[in-house]
């Protein structure tokens, strides 16, 4: 079947199966690789996107059901310049990632939350990036990176 | 691509999904919010000929409260009802609950009814629709028919319903005015699966109550002799004593039997303790 979804402003259509997953047509058919798969089960958030302005995990959701939709993905963070998000330059300036495979889907879950929560507490960071694994274990300054986007002043937050 | 080949058909009303149901046969499922079963599908651990996309039935979602009762839309997402005023106001318990299901992307696509009609043992929905006596509304080829919390889940991922039939809302009843409540769970980490989850209700002057357990049994299961004692006046210590008696516990990787009693009793007792002492500072 053809889908057709708006993404990272760009109107995008395809031909998918019924089980193709949202993530499958990101990568697969769209070529937007930014968006990782890691547990294909809704555990590791490596694959969140906003789907109509809501953070979502596309290995859970099926390209079909997000005919109609607007979908942004970590490629439509940065300027088109290659200029980065205040969020993305923050996790560059606090070393917010190691290997970088969760760090697509950190920063999509991190922004959902300023974009709801624009001063979170550290306690908010750490419990809204719950869904999202870090196996390098670095989230002392993926919270860092968080708190720092918000404008917040770090000393005052800084992760024990 | 980890599922198998399943065909996709959308439905936009609910005689519309029963219909596509009723083509497709038994091996179809219904797909809500999808946090389970996609992951599910993902595992191969079910194959289903067809998924009926059943999302786009507006009428499914949303919550509507009248003078006596609130009915919960099927599809309402998990995020929709933690951020309704009237569930924050009416029903409290769901309202603590459902901070616990999943993490945030999940409760953004994750729905009420979904929830409450996989019915996973260790799901908090379920439970605080039992603790909450609600009434499931049911649709099937022969209309509607309601059938109460206490005779709906019926086991491991086993409902009332029956092959095709869609849950399409849950009524709860109003709490009576100065009506007490709790919930509380014990998980390893935070949006895990519990190891032993408790819902509470206690009408005013204990006049009633329910006392649920979940992620103890193969369903959410009221703890009968805990709720007799509640209203017989018994202490703190005497109703958190007899918190899994004639109750039927599994064990699981996280725990095992005698843990999941002891841990169902703790969380029984601190949760009255607690509302001892706001009682006690009122």
């Amino acid at each position: 079947m053809k889908v057709t979804m708006t993404v990272n402003g760009a109107t995008c259509s395809g031909e998918v199966e019924g089980r193709t997953l949202l993530v499958s047509f990101l990568r697969d058919t769209l070529h937007l690789t930014g968006t990782h798969v890691g547990c294909d089960t809704s555990q590791c958030g490596a694959c969140v996107v906003h789907v109509n302005g809501r953070a979502v995990k596309s290995c859970t959701m099926l390209a079909a059901e997000a005919e109609g939709a607007t979908v942004a993905t970590i490629e439509g963070m940065a300027d088109a310049d290659g200029t980065l998000s205040p969020l993305q330059q923050a996790f560059q300036d606090h070393h917010g990632l190691q290997c970088g495979f969760c760090t697509p889907g950190m920063v999509m879950s991190a922004a959902a939350l300023l974009a709801e929560n624009p001063k979170p507490t550290e306690h908010e960071v750490r419990h809204y990036l719950e869904g999202n694994i870090c196996r390098c274990t670095g989230y002392h300054n993926i919270v860092k990176a968080v708190l720092a986007a918000s404008g917040q002043d770090l000393p005052a937050v800084a992760a024990e | 691509m980890k599922t198998n080949a399943f065909a996709y058909v959308r439905a936009d009303t609910v005689p519309d999904a029963l219909r596509l149901y009723a083509e497709a046969g038994e091996d179809a499922r219904y797909l809500a919010g999808g946090q389970s079963l996609m992951a599910a599908l993902n595992f191969r651990l079910d194959e289903p000929s067809t998924l009926i996309d059943i999302t786009r039935v507006a009428a499914l979602r949303g919550i509507v409260a009248d003078a006596d009762a609130i009915r919960i839309g099927a599809l309402t997402r998990h995020a929709d009802v933690a951020d309704s005023a009237v569930i924050t106001a009416e029903l409290p318990l769901i309202h603590a609950a459902i901070g616990h299901v999943a993490h945030p992307a999940i409760r953004n696509r994750g729905t009420f009814g979904g929830s409450v009609a996989l019915a996973d043992p260790a799901a908090e929905m379920p439970a605080c629709v039992l603790a909450l006596g609600g009434v499931m509304e049911i649709a099937g080829q022969d209309g509607t028919r309601h059938v109460p919390a206490d005779a709906f889940f019926l086991g491991t991922y086993e409902t009332a319903l029956a092959p095709g039939e869609l849950l399409t809302g849950v009524t709860i009843q109003r709490p009576a005015p100065g009506s007490r409540w709790g919930f509380a769970e014990l998980a390893r980490r935070a949006g895990d699966y519990a190891m032993a989850g408790l819902c509470l209700m206690i009408a005013p002057d204990r006049r009633d109550a329910r006392v649920v357990f979940f992620s103890i049994s193969d369903r959410p299961v009221r703890a009968r002799a805990a709720e007799a004692a509640i209203i017989a006046g018994a202490s703190v210590i005497e109703v958190a004593a007899v918190a899994t008696d004639g109750i039927e516990v599994y064990g699981d990787l996280n725990a095992g039997i005698a843990t999941k009693r002891h841990y169902a009793s703790v969380l029984l007792r601190r949760e009255l303790a607690r509302l001892d002492q706001q009682e006690a500072a009122a």
